[in-house]
């Protein structure tokens, strides 16, 4: 097998004008849906934010938010790694163009009606599944053109074993058909509005099966599957453990769809039911555990990198967030944990632990590795990369740390008993009133994490602008192709 | 090929298996992939229906009227559900600041849940009766003017716009095809149905010195709020102790 990944006429033979593509949704869609966040989290700090209007309150643009940094930001991620590693892998131009076209726009469309109907209030209500139906039709369309070209590029792969980062996108492709679509059953009564086929406790439960594995099938397994690509490239190191992948990937994707009751502790939920999502929660932090030791084992002889590589830099945070919130979930999961954790601020700044540090992250070591080398160029400020990165640090911390001393405090707050039994907090409102000054470290903690975006999508600008590198020519790949 | 000539070398049996039947071959990968994510859906959600082991039901619940129907869509619509929860949880502070857990029947007609996953303000799931009608109004007017401090956002327009009551209709149709046991003579009745509990709240309302009309968004929304755990509570407390 040839260490070198590809002579200049195969790379003349990717298509990496659709990698572009994706990748320029990114960077757009990126701004856009952090921008969403830090402007509602001013709404919670400061009502008035919410300026009146019925399209800008914070019910309205919340899920704006969620699905704009979920399906348009890290699923143009995904997309951008996934189209330019896989056809590196497998050593074959995607299967079909004109479905890669069909699924940009596809998805770009729907990224736009979901702009659109979401603040009208257009929505089922369901969390990352709000869409209303047509635009779900839509979604379901989309995704299978995409798994068409995907499984079509696999079976004209040119090599003859697939590469560990294809399991964990396959595990991607799969997964969110079936979960989109149980999910979205519902019968329509208008063309904006419908009801789902379940109902009550059941619903539920079928929400957050989908909930939960939209987070470990959209935001896990891609981003994992970018991990085995791209960290070995970024630190030119191979693969910590072939054995360890194996293991981790069947454990993680078996594992994880169990977990979505862990949702419904305390509620009248079949007890058994509960107590499965729980179980297999706990479980999880096994497999997590092993893609982070992967991860991070696989820069074992190249740490002194970290001090001046800022790919590696985000990177290297990423994989260790995941391994923070992979541990904090589970913990989370467990009955007497969740009882005071639910309903809180904790849990919020457990989403972001994961999303900014290890969804966020990961783009961003991703992208800042892959970006200049598709226009052939150089990075165009290699130390704004490195004040991008610590901004970005800075702004978890702050976010994380105040979501998880203000989820506390209002949890415990919530169920303290004074001597006689009683509430010892019975005004409601006094406890929204003690967290203010944790909404504001919030709000601060994302602006940092959003003027750092703003730093990236400066540097992307003046990079491409910018003049060609002199020679064309890719990197030997140290990634076994197969 | 560092990593997978390693691998080799140690001649781990599973490790050669897995490289020769799965990596292999693209099609039995995604067909193994496959069944490993849908073991756990199917052993949690398929036992809710065929094994009788889904959430318990109850007669003593009954189906949204039209009005509240309509209501809960505009709760949906306004996002609610995003800073209140439905769910009182079996602990004691839990009941002692909104009074009984709740019980899995009092969810059997909700199409879509409305759980909910965070209390940036207090939950709702017995808000019914706890207020008067007006009250309502006033809060949705300007949340301040009933809860000083609150942090809530006003909602104005629900006292300007009005209810279609075919849209209405098409939704009540669209429940009874999902699976709500409505009659025929409660779809057809759709208009008469809004338009009688409609008056009751504008009476209740002009009472209190408020005027408006029974088509008016706010007054759906009052009809589901004062709906929402009802019945519950009149059973529970006849209950003996209302516990199960």
């Amino acid at each position: 097998m040839s260490q070198v990944e590809s002579t200049a006429q195969e790379t003349r033979a990717y298509d990496d004008n659709i990698v572009k593509l994706f990748f320029g949704a990114t960077v757009l869609w990126g701004a856009v849906g952090m921008l969403v966040g830090v402007i509602i989290a001013l709404q919670i700090a400061w009502w008035p934010a919410n300026l009146g209007l019925p399209w800008t309150t914070f019910g309205r643009l919340r899920p704006l938010h969620t699905n704009a940094v979920i399906f348009a930001f890290a699923g143009n991620v995904c997309f951008t790694g996934i189209y330019y590693s896989m056809q590196r892998l497998l050593k074959t131009r995607m299967y079909s163009d004109l479905l890669s076209k069909l699924h940009f726009w596809g998805w770009q469309a729907i990224i736009v009606a979901a702009a659109i109907t979401l603040p009208l209030g257009l929505t089922q209500s369901k969390e990352y599944a709000e869409l209303i139906w047509p635009i779900d039709v839509a979604i379901a369309v989309v995704w299978v053109i995409f798994a068409w070209n995907f499984f079509g590029t696999i079976a004209v792969r040119r090599v003859k074993h697939l590469y560990v980062a294809i399991w964990f996108y396959m595990s991607f492709v799969i997964t969110i058909a079936v979960l989109h679509i149980v999910n979205s059953l519902a019968i329509p009564a208008t063309l904006a509005r419908s009801y789902p086929v379940f109902a009550g406790l059941t619903d539920g439960l079928v929400q957050w099966w989908y909930g939960h594995n939209a987070v470990g099938f959209f935001l896990t397994t891609p981003f994992l599957g970018l991990m085995y690509y791209f960290l070995p490239r970024a630190a030119e190191r191979p693969v910590y453990s072939y054995r360890l992948s194996i293991i981790h990937f069947w454990a993680l994707v078996f594992l994880y769809i169990w977990a979505g009751p862990h949702h419904l502790l305390y509620s009248a939920l079949p007890d058994w039911a509960q107590t499965l999502g729980m179980v297999f929660s706990i479980m999880l932090l096994a497999p997590s555990w092993g893609g982070m030791l992967n991860g991070l084992l696989t820069l074992r002889g190249a740490w002194d990198r970290l001090r001046t590589d800022p790919i590696l830099k985000f990177m290297v945070v990423a994989v260790s967030f995941y391994g923070m919130s992979t541990f904090e979930g589970p913990v989370m999961s467990i009955r007497s944990v969740n009882g005071l954790a639910h309903f809180t601020n904790w849990v919020i700044g457990h989403v972001h632990s994961g999303a900014l540090g290890w969804v966020g992250m990961m783009s961003f070591g991703t992208l800042y590795w892959l970006f200049p080398r598709l226009w052939n160029r150089e990075l165009a400020y290699p130390k704004m990369a490195t004040q991008h990165f610590w901004l970005a640090t800075i702004g978890i911390v702050l976010y994380t740390v105040s979501m998880w001393v203000a989820g506390l405090m209002e949890g415990l707050q919530w169920r303290a008993l004074n001597e006689s039994g009683q509430l010892a907090n019975p005004i409601f409102l006094d406890i929204v009133h003690s967290l203010m000054p944790y909404y504001w470290m919030r709000v601060l903690g994302g602006t940092l994490y959003l003027t750092g975006m703003v730093m990236f999508l400066f540097n992307v600008v003046k990079t491409i602008s910018g003049p060609e590198r002199a020679a064309a020519v890719e990197a030997p790949s140290p990634v076994p192709a197969a | 090929m560092t990593t997978e000539s390693k691998s080799h070398e140690s001649g781990a049996a599973y490790g050669t298996f897995h490289r020769r039947v799965l990596e292999g071959k693209g099609a039995v990968f995604a067909v193994v992939t496959t069944v490993a994510i849908l073991v756990g859906g199917i052993v949690e959600i398929v036992p809710m229906y065929t094994a009788g082991a889904g959430p318990e039901t109850a007669d003593w619940v009954t189906p949204y009227t039209p009005l509240e129907v309509a209501g809960r869509d505009i709760y949906i619509r306004e996002g609610c559900y995003l800073c209140h929860s439905q769910w009182v949880r079996p602990m004691r502070a839990e009941i002692l600041r909104y009074g009984e857990w709740s019980r899995a029947p009092e969810y059997q007609y909700d199409r879509p849940f409305l759980l909910g996953s965070r209390r940036m303000g207090p939950d709702l799931h017995r808000v019914s009766q706890k207020y008067p009608d007006a009250w309502h109004y006033e809060h949705m007017r300007d949340p301040r003017s009933t809860s000083p401090g609150s942090v809530m956002p006003p909602y104005p327009w629900l006292l300007e716009a009005t209810l279609d009551a075919e849209d209405v209709q098409a939704s009540v149709r669209a429940l009874r095809k999902a699976g709500v046991p409505y009659s025929d003579s409660d779809v057809d009745g759709t208009a008469g149905s809004l338009a009688t509990q409609g008056q009751q709240i504008t009476a209740s309302l002009a009472g209190a010195g408020i005027e408006t009309r029974p088509d008016r968004e706010i007054v759906a929304l009052i009809a589901y709020l004062q709906r929402l755990g009802r019945e519950g509570k009149a059973y529970l407390s006849n209950e003996s102790g209302g516990g199960e």
